[in-house]
């Protein structure tokens, strides 16, 4: 069977056993739309946690990233992980004591402040839409390279596929899925690299494979890999090129961006115990884990066979009119361009001004298993893996969204007096339009996605996160310093990258940058910003009340936890 | 009031505190220690086909990450019953 029948066989079969899914498990009430009744075993809830969390740009773009990064590209790789650390040893157990829905809601209650709460909230909305954005386009670039539609068609049926299960089976729905969607986005992640693996060192474990030497040599392929990078122009592969502080600070500030993210946090009111909640996020990171570990894997290895069909075993350069069929594939879609600049027929890449070939880093992990050969099916897998990340991911997002709009805006602030039935159908609502703005940003993605999720992590980092731990750790933190140290970390962290990318992007090189920190980096500044405004306000103000002194207490042991309550 | 006593309560947080601290620690030096500001120092022992500060970046840090989150669940479990502050 041809690629293309493979892919829709695949990919068609996912979706009836996701819908399949959402209808065994319809939501009935808020309690089970907004935290899935709270009722959800850790593992099961550390698999759909770790679905949400892995979108299309883990599942497509990360490997590719190192894979041109090399050792800098180890910030993701940390920065994405050890954000969980953080998650379950600061966050999760209390949050999930203090029971209530979502984040905004603990930011208002725990600062006695509408005003704080609408800050969190407005935060929260725009967090999710950008990275909804971004899946969106994911599922397109998908569909319109294995199916042959247009990046439209390709974006309005990924978004009929998510109205479908998040409207009707809200959390309830979403986590069961999730839970498919990570088996099948896992399977398609780890059958070629273990292909590759085998085929390039004899080692079934990628993991251990690309710390190997390759078949038939001595030579280790990180070795070779060094070798090759340093030959073509490239810095070596094991070494950066980015100063320590600002590996320091991007890999500081993605840990602390996860550890604030709303979409990942409301995952752990899901459970029903504390306890639970802690386990949980042990079992999201050991499934995040299995992709993450492979992905520098992958990432050298299609690295080295990259290098290898180009340029020939030579490094002469290969003939062009021989270009095996992944190449020209790729042309079609404009991601892979081939300028014959000495006219002598061949294709050459290099990190010099030899160098022929422009190379999007986003096709790396989508053609591998083209470039490393193997059979049809297992590039059908792959197509579906992506869209299962893609999916997992936007259904969350998109869920957060909804709840903040039904939950924190509707029935918290503008009409607290609706019944549970009303908020329900409002919070079916708010996740359709959503939808419908999400598909619209897929189809007319703004030309700088790829800056904005820099934004999003920056502001979850120098926002959420110090006014969650003070709430947590600081019973005396009132509500003056709290939202001053918010509002002060957001427009610093906010001014910094806009300047950057937005106002004056010719400036933004290492010489200009304050300490030698990049945009991306920078919330790491706008963190400690905020906690140092933060103790300083709270000095010269007045005292927390009593009461809230006292559910602060109150959420720092296990024991009372109840399920999440509205109220 | 779930504790015994007020010095209960208050042991009780001291003892999660000193915990947590101790595993971010481990948390601490593992990423930004051996993976980014000792890293080329280490790069300069071999470990397997590694270098080895590039390992701890690429993938030691992240084993640890998953082990640490584990031993605190069980920790502080045993915590929550020696205070009999845990769930039914």
């Amino acid at each position: 069977m041809d690629i293309q029948t493979l892919t829709l066989l695949i990919v068609g079969a996912s979706f009836v056993l996701y819908i399949g899914i959402a209808i065994w498990s319809r939501a009935g009430s808020t309690n089970e739309f907004y935290v899935a009744g709270g009722g959800v075993h850790p593992v099961a809830n550390g698999m759909a946690t770790a679905a949400d969390w892995m979108s299309a740009a883990s599942f497509i773009s990360m490997a590719g990233l190192i894979s041109f990064m090399g050792y800098d590209g180890g910030v993701y790789l940390m920065g994405w992980t050890g954000g969980y650390v953080l998650l379950a040893l600061c966050l999760a157990p209390y949050l999930r004591k203090f029971g209530k829905f979502t984040v905004p809601d603990f930011v208002g209650d725990r600062y006695y402040s509408q005003l704080a709460r609408t800050v969190a909230v407005v935060c929260a909305i725009f967090v999710c839409f950008t990275y909804v954005a971004g899946q969106m386009r994911g599922v397109g670039v998908v569909f319109s390279r294995f199916l042959e539609v247009d990046i439209t068609t390709g974006v309005v049926i990924g978004m009929c596929i998510v109205f479908f299960y998040t409207v009707l089976g809200g959390m309830k729905g979403i986590t069961y899925t999730q839970v498919a969607q990570y088996c099948v986005l896992i399977f398609a992640y780890l059958v070629p690299a273990v292909f590759i693996s085998m085929m390039m060192t004899g080692n079934v474990l990628p993991q251990v494979g690309f710390g190997s030497s390759l078949v038939g040599t001595d030579t280790f392929l990180l070795d070779k890999l060094d070798g090759l990078s340093t030959e073509l122009g490239f810095t070596e592969y094991t070494s950066g090129t980015k100063s320590v502080i600002d590996v320091f600070c991007i890999t500081a500030a993605l840990m602390v961006g996860t550890a604030g993210l709303p979409h990942v946090i409301v995952r752990f009111f899901t459970v029903p115990k504390v306890r639970d909640a802690r386990k949980s996020a042990g079992w999201a990171l050991l499934f995040i884990a299995i992709l993450y570990t492979t992905a520098p894997a992958i990432a050298s290895f299609a690295r080295v066979n990259m290098i290898n069909t180009i340029n020939g075993e030579q490094m002469q350069g290969n003939d062009y009119a021989q270009a095996p069929d992944w190449i020209k594939n790729w042309e079609r879609t404009g991601l892979i361009k081939w300028e014959d600049k000495n006219e002598d027929g061949k294709m050459f890449y290099s990190g010099d001004e030899r160098n022929e070939m422009t190379i999007d880093r986003d096709i790396m992990v989508l053609a591998n298993p083209e470039i490393a050969q193997l059979p049809n099916w297992v590039i059908a897998l792959v197509a579906a893996g992506g869209i299962a990340a893609a999916l997992s991911t936007s259904a969350g997002l998109l869920l957060v969204i909804s709840t903040s709009v039904s939950h924190d805006l509707l029935k918290r602030n503008l009409m607290p007096d609706i019944t549970d039935k009303k908020e329900l159908f409002y919070a079916r609502l708010a996740a359709g339009v959503a939808i419908v703005i999400a598909g619209y940003f897929g189809v007319n993605p703004p030309g700088f996605v790829a800056q904005v999720v820099a934004f999003a992590f920056g502001l979850a980092a120098s926002s959420f996160f110090p006014a969650i731990i003070m709430g947590i750790f600081y019973k005396r933190m009132n509500k003056e310093g709290a939202i001053a140290g918010m509002l002060s970390g957001i427009t610093f962290t906010a001014a910094y990258i806009i300047y950057f990318k937005f106002i004056d992007p010719a400036a933004n090189t290492p010489a200009n940058w304050w300490f030698g920190i990049s945009p991306e980096g920078i919330g790491t500044l706008g963190m400690m910003l905020n906690f140092a405004v933060a103790l300083v306000v709270n000095r010269f103000t007045a005292e927390v009340p009593a009461d809230v002194q006292e559910m602060v207490e109150s959420i720092r042991y296990p024991k009372g936890s109840g399920s999440a309550q509205a109220h | 009031m779930a504790f015994e006593t007020p010095e209960k309560a208050k042991a009780y947080w001291r003892e999660n505190i000193s915990l947590v601290l101790k595993l971010l620690a481990i948390w601490f030096v593992v990423s930004f220690g051996c993976g980014i500001l000792l890293a080329e120092l280490l790069n300069e022992i071999r470990f397997f086909g590694f270098k080895l500060g590039f390992w701890f970046a690429q993938q030691g840090s992240i084993y640890v990450f998953v082990v640490l989150i584990f031993v605190y669940a069980r920790l502080t479990a045993k915590l929550d019953e020696k205070y009999r502050v845990h769930e039914d």
